[in-house]
């Protein structure tokens, strides 16, 4: 039976692995794992009388999902947030793979010059944004409706952030104007990555215009699509701004605008006359959390692992 | 509270024991009415500190609506202002029951406001109040009085010649016969329903029959006012349902509506924009009703942060405040604030004599939903403006719309259950 070598020379302990870490770690454990533990503990209180606080286990998320008020108004936001994202994905996504495409033509003239414009609004102020196009949109000083009225459409204006069952679609549209520069530039870098040499192989194989982008180029870009859609997913889902700067915390008509964000916000600090409620804020934040992270790991698990990815 | 109050302990000993104790102590003033910074700043403070010497103060306004959640995380952090402008009822009381307000009811002064003055930052019983009432808003409606005479059009009293008038403004076609939009929603509920709702729950009596659980959202007098707001969206103009609150106001004050639904805190914005006279009446009453009814909102109050250290400063600058020079000077000032203080004060502005002149007319009372009734989730004032904006987009009925608010009061206050 052989005996382990006793005097074999231990490996020291790799000291410079922790202190490297270190800064990041404690950097981001403080400012990020502690508070998000902090909301996880807060939503398991209650404001008991005189201001003391009471465990009460998982009653707030009882009366989150068992409370019809609140249920409602949580239902009614989700499937907002819900539709707001699907507006991203079907709007946002597929005009910025296109136009990514279009930009990455070799013979395309002022490439640069369409690529900044369409980025521009992607780095503006949402509070630019919401004010630039509420004012578009004013059906009283607005260019909306004049520039309809030329074009002989001025019967088909109408104040659309004011109806419900057009506020949300509209706010989504503005988003997407805003943003619609991030898939592009993504999708720009990964096109321009495709090495030369796999397109000249496909022009050889007979393979060149629109054959090529959906067979050559569309899957070599699909794990880029792939954190184009989670990144979108993730920004829709604690989107607030917005909503907050056009419509207000009421998210108005109607709570048709309402969407997890502006819900929490509501709940959290209060609005006018209704006081904050921080432990049903924090409940609702902490079911936010768990909406994210079970599509985050949806994708992780169910849509990652299957991309191929080329290695050329 | 013993960390805080071990903490001012410390910071008043470390003062008296450095022997540096400042001369001049300076009071910060947390307030939503950033309209109002020049005025604060270049007569109101000015006027304080000639006659107070070693007192300075600083104003320190922010946006309305962040100001009730931004000033109570800074009172829980212990970061908010010597001096804390007052928001009516619950906010209030709130505070002063954590004990972040101090006890004002001996305050020297106190003595000029009645106990209706009184109510809104006084606890339920009566027994203490916590700050001192600096000023109520009227409702009414403003008119331009440049197109009445234009279209000859009288001032309505009735609701009968109220429609009158705006079915006469809208035949003309040149002008927008009232200015009011549904985006921002609180407009339709306090413009539009507390503002003429005053004449069908008559006053303090439906408002207190509605505390009492004797009456209820669902009865015709709460109903009603709905059917009027409803009636009015013909005449609000094209695409009210996304015109916000300052494209209403400007609508008014460039001249293109005649009547604007209004609190008389319009007045001073409107005397700057407008370059033509105005008008104002009372919320034209129903046929069939006797007296009237006017919403004489107690809005603002002042109070002392029980964790300041200059308790006694800021008690004698609340004391200040009560007397009449500060009263005249706020009232004309701020026109369209009135001054619920006893003490003299003459108002120079004629629209603010106007809106004055109907608390001799007309029984006062304040908004109905914003004591007591709306202590519990749903908030019944904040489920109102949704109400109220629903009724005049056509999206509920007024029927549909006092079983909504009845509903949401139902589930969590008692004598309506």
């Amino acid at each position: 039976m052989p005996q382990p070598r006793r005097n074999a020379p231990r490996r020291p302990i790799r000291w410079h692995i922790a202190v490297f870490l270190a800064p990041a770690v404690l950097i981001y454990t403080a400012i990020m794992i502690i508070p998000l533990f902090g909301t996880l503990n807060l939503s398991l209180f209650t404001r008991g009388e005189g201001g003391t606080r009471e465990f009460v286990g998982l009653a707030n998320f009882a009366t989150l999902f068992g409370d019809p008020r609140w249920s409602g108004a949580f239902w009614n936001a989700t499937w907002n947030n819900l539709w707001f994202f699907i507006i991203h994905m079907l709007v946002q996504n597929p005009i910025g793979i296109a136009l990514a495409a279009i930009l990455s033509t070799p013979r395309l003239r002022f490439a640069a010059f369409y690529r900044t414009a369409i980025f521009i609004p992607a780095i503006l102020s949402f509070v630019i944004v919401g004010f630039v196009w509420k004012l578009i949109l004013s059906p009283l000083w607005g260019v909306a409706p004049n520039f309809m009225d030329a074009l002989g459409l001025g019967n088909w204006f109408a104040p659309w952030l004011g109806l419900e069952r057009s506020a949300l679609t509209t706010l989504a549209l503005i988003s997407v104007w805003q943003f619609v520069g991030i898939p592009l530039m993504l999708i720009y870098a990964a096109l321009l990555s495709i090495p030369d040499e796999v397109l000249e192989a496909a022009e050889m194989d007979g393979i060149t215009g629109a054959s090529q982008f959906w067979k050559i180029k569309l899957p070599l870009i699909l794990p880029t699509i792939g954190i184009i859609s989670i990144l979108t997913f993730v920004g829709n889902f604690n989107a607030f701004d917005l909503i907050y700067v056009t419509q207000g915390a009421l998210a108005g008509p109607n709570y048709a605008t309402d969407i997890l964000g502006s819900f929490l916000f509501r709940t959290f600090f209060g609005f006018q006359l209704q006081l904050g409620d921080p432990h049903m804020g924090a409940t609702v934040a902490t079911v936010m959390f768990f909406i994210i992270l079970a599509g985050v790991s949806l994708y992780l698990f169910g849509v990652q692992t299957r991309l191929r990815r080329y290695q050329f | 509270m013993t960390t805080r109050k071990t903490l001012i302990l410390s910071t008043a000993i470390a003062l008296c024991a450095t022997g540096t104790v400042a001369q001049d102590v300076t009071l910060t003033i947390e307030s939503w009415r950033n309209d109002d910074i020049s005025i604060w700043r270049n007569q109101i403070i000015p006027a304080f500190e000639a006659a107070h010497e070693g007192i300075k103060l600083d104003f320190q306004p922010m946006a309305p609506a962040q100001y009730n959640s931004a000033l109570n995380s800074k009172l829980d952090a212990g970061t908010a202002g010597d001096i804390i402008t007052c928001r009516a009822f619950d906010a209030s009381l709130q505070l002063f029951e954590r004990d972040q307000l101090s006890d004002l009811t001996d305050l020297d002064g106190m003595e000029n406001f009645s106990d209706v003055a009184k109510s809104a930052w006084s606890t339920d019983d009566g027994s203490q109040t916590f700050c001192v009432p600096l000023a109520s808003v009227i409702h009414g409606f403003i008119y331009n009085t440049e197109i009445f005479e234009e279209l000859g059009l009288e001032v309505p009293t009735t609701e009968d010649e109220f429609f009158a008038v705006l079915d006469a403004i809208d035949a003309d076609g040149g002008y927008i016969p009232m200015a009011m939009g549904i985006n921002d929603q609180w407009e339709a509920a306090t413009m539009g329903y507390a503002n003429i709702g005053v004449n069908f729950w008559r006053g303090e009596e439906g408002r207190a029959a509605l505390i009492a659980g004797e009456s209820r959202l669902t009865d015709d007098a709460w109903v009603e006012p709905f059917r009027q707001l409803a009636r009015w969206s013909p005449y609000l103009g094209r695409g009210f349902e996304s015109q916000s609150y300052p494209d209403s106001q400007n609508l008014f004050t460039l001249g293109r509506a005649a009547i604007f639904p209004a609190g008389s805190w319009e007045i001073a914005g409107f005397r700057e924009q407008a370059d033509f006279e105005m008008g104002a009446f009372p919320p034209p009453v129903p046929a069939g009703t006797e007296g009237c009814f006017i919403s004489d909102h107690t809005d603002m109050g002042i109070g002392l942060n029980a964790a300041s250290p200059n308790q006694e400063a800021g008690r004698a600058f609340l004391s200040w405040l009560t007397g009449s020079e500060a009263s005249s000077l706020l009232a004309n000032a701020i026109p369209g604030f009135f001054p619920l203080s006893s003490a003299e004060v003459t108002l120079e502005d004629p629209l603010a004599q106007e809106f004055l002149s109907w608390r001799e007319q007309c029984e006062s009372t304040i908004r109905p939903f914003h004591q007591i009734v709306s202590r519990g989730t749903p908030n019944l004032s904040n489920e109102s403006w949704t109400a109220a904006a629903n009724v005049m987009r056509g999206t509920w009925t007024p029927e549909e719309a006092g079983e909504a608010l009845q509903t949401g009061l139902s589930s969590w206050y008692a004598p309506h259950q």
